[in-house]
């Protein structure tokens, strides 16, 4: 029974959570300018509660990295993203954050993933404002599935957690 | 265009001036790396050059660099550029000057062979010449002799070798962090 509760009221969060998304738009390059048209009242963002970019990712629960990471950048990614606050989720906007783009060579990461977990991929150069709507849509399914990779995580550690006591009950 | 500043350079500073070209208004002039900044002091300070404005540094690498052959001429069109010492020069590091007053350009040159990556540096006599100077030597290694602050500008201090040689793997990467679930070199 106390089961039921308490995994009804995280559905009752995550419902919460996947339409007030906190962004922290990361934003290194040109991709940058298709965030803004995203922002922008045109393709307004806000009809799907993400509106509200923070300006520091400890207020923050969706990290947009838009535009190239170089790997001197690395550590400092990497940063921003152990500053957030579980759970957490991730978007890569665009070619270059995916996947390295059409830099193949010594100052480009290839891909963002290289360093942080990524839940949802956005492809093009730059992507059109629609596809980071149904990038975000996707997400607010995932928060709602609780499949994105924190919650994924946090669930992983939960049980190697109940098995390691019950190990200790034994 | 501003041939008369070659001529004038030639005039005044003889051999060590190795050679000029002048194509389509850009003046050139290769100087010898030991009289750089007596030519450099010269250019700045005499009042017919007037050459206030430093426009840019950057290095050329010659590895593999072969002229255009034009029919009916030897294959080395410039022997005076390929001789340093008797061996062949591996980069041109070369400065872009600018007159405002003069309304004349020049851009000097100089030659290195590849163990010997020194030369002087004019950030004393432009201080505009400063970060390009760390760019250069960030990205091809040339060290430029006095310069106040010689340290790499764009990449970080772990990161080995000079990668806009052409001899750098074009995809090498030197990564300062990674996930600790991703296994291997990228």
């Amino acid at each position: 029974m106390l089961e039921l509760v308490t995994t009804k009221l995280e559905d009752v969060a995550n419902w919460g959570r996947k339409f007030s998304l906190f962004s922290y738009p990361f934003v290194t390059a040109c991709c940058g300018m298709e965030f803004m048209s995203v922002a922008a009242p045109k393709y307004d963002i806000a009809r799907f509660g993400a509106e509200f970019p923070r300006f520091s990712p400890r207020q923050s629960d969706l990290l947009m990295i838009v535009g190239t990471i170089t790997e001197k950048q690395g550590p400092a990614l990497k940063r921003v993203y152990d500053q957030m606050a579980e759970p957490k989720w991730v978007i890569a906007f665009g070619v270059c954050a995916s996947t390295g783009g059409f830099y193949q060579n010594y100052h480009a990461m290839p891909g963002a993933d290289q360093v942080i977990p990524v839940d949802v991929y956005i492809p093009g150069c730059p992507p059109r404002p629609e596809q980071v709507l149904d990038a975000l849509i996707l997400l607010q399914e995932r928060v709602a599935r609780r499949d994105g990779h924190s919650q994924l995580r946090l669930k992983r550690e939960k049980i190697v957690l109940e098995q390691a006591r019950a190990r200790e009950d034994d | 265009m501003s041939q008369k500043v070659l001529d004038a350079l030639r005039a005044k500073f003889g051999d060590a001036v190795v050679a000029t070209e002048s194509q389509h208004g850009d003046e050139v002039a290769l100087v010898k790396r030991d009289k750089l900044v007596a030519i450099a002091t010269w250019l700045r300070d005499d009042p017919a050059m007037a050459f206030e404005v430093p426009v840019f540094v950057t290095c050329i690498d010659l590895l593999d660099w072969r002229p255009v052959k034009a029919p009916g001429q030897p294959s080395s069109t410039r022997p005076a550029w390929d001789n340093v010492d008797g061996k062949a020069p591996r980069f041109e590091v070369c400065w872009q000057l600018r007159s405002f007053s003069r309304r004349h350009r020049l851009r000097l040159k100089v030659a290195l062979v590849e163990n010997d990556l020194k030369v002087a540096s004019l950030t004393p006599l432009w201080s505009g010449f400063d970060w390009q100077e760390r760019e250069t030597f960030d990205m091809y290694g040339v060290e430029f002799q006095g310069h106040p602050d010689l340290r790499r500008i764009y990449l970080y201090d772990e990161f080995v070798g000079h990668p806009l040689r052409k001899d750098y793997p074009k995809e090498k990467r030197q990564p300062l962090v990674r996930r600790s679930d991703l296994v291997g070199d990228h």
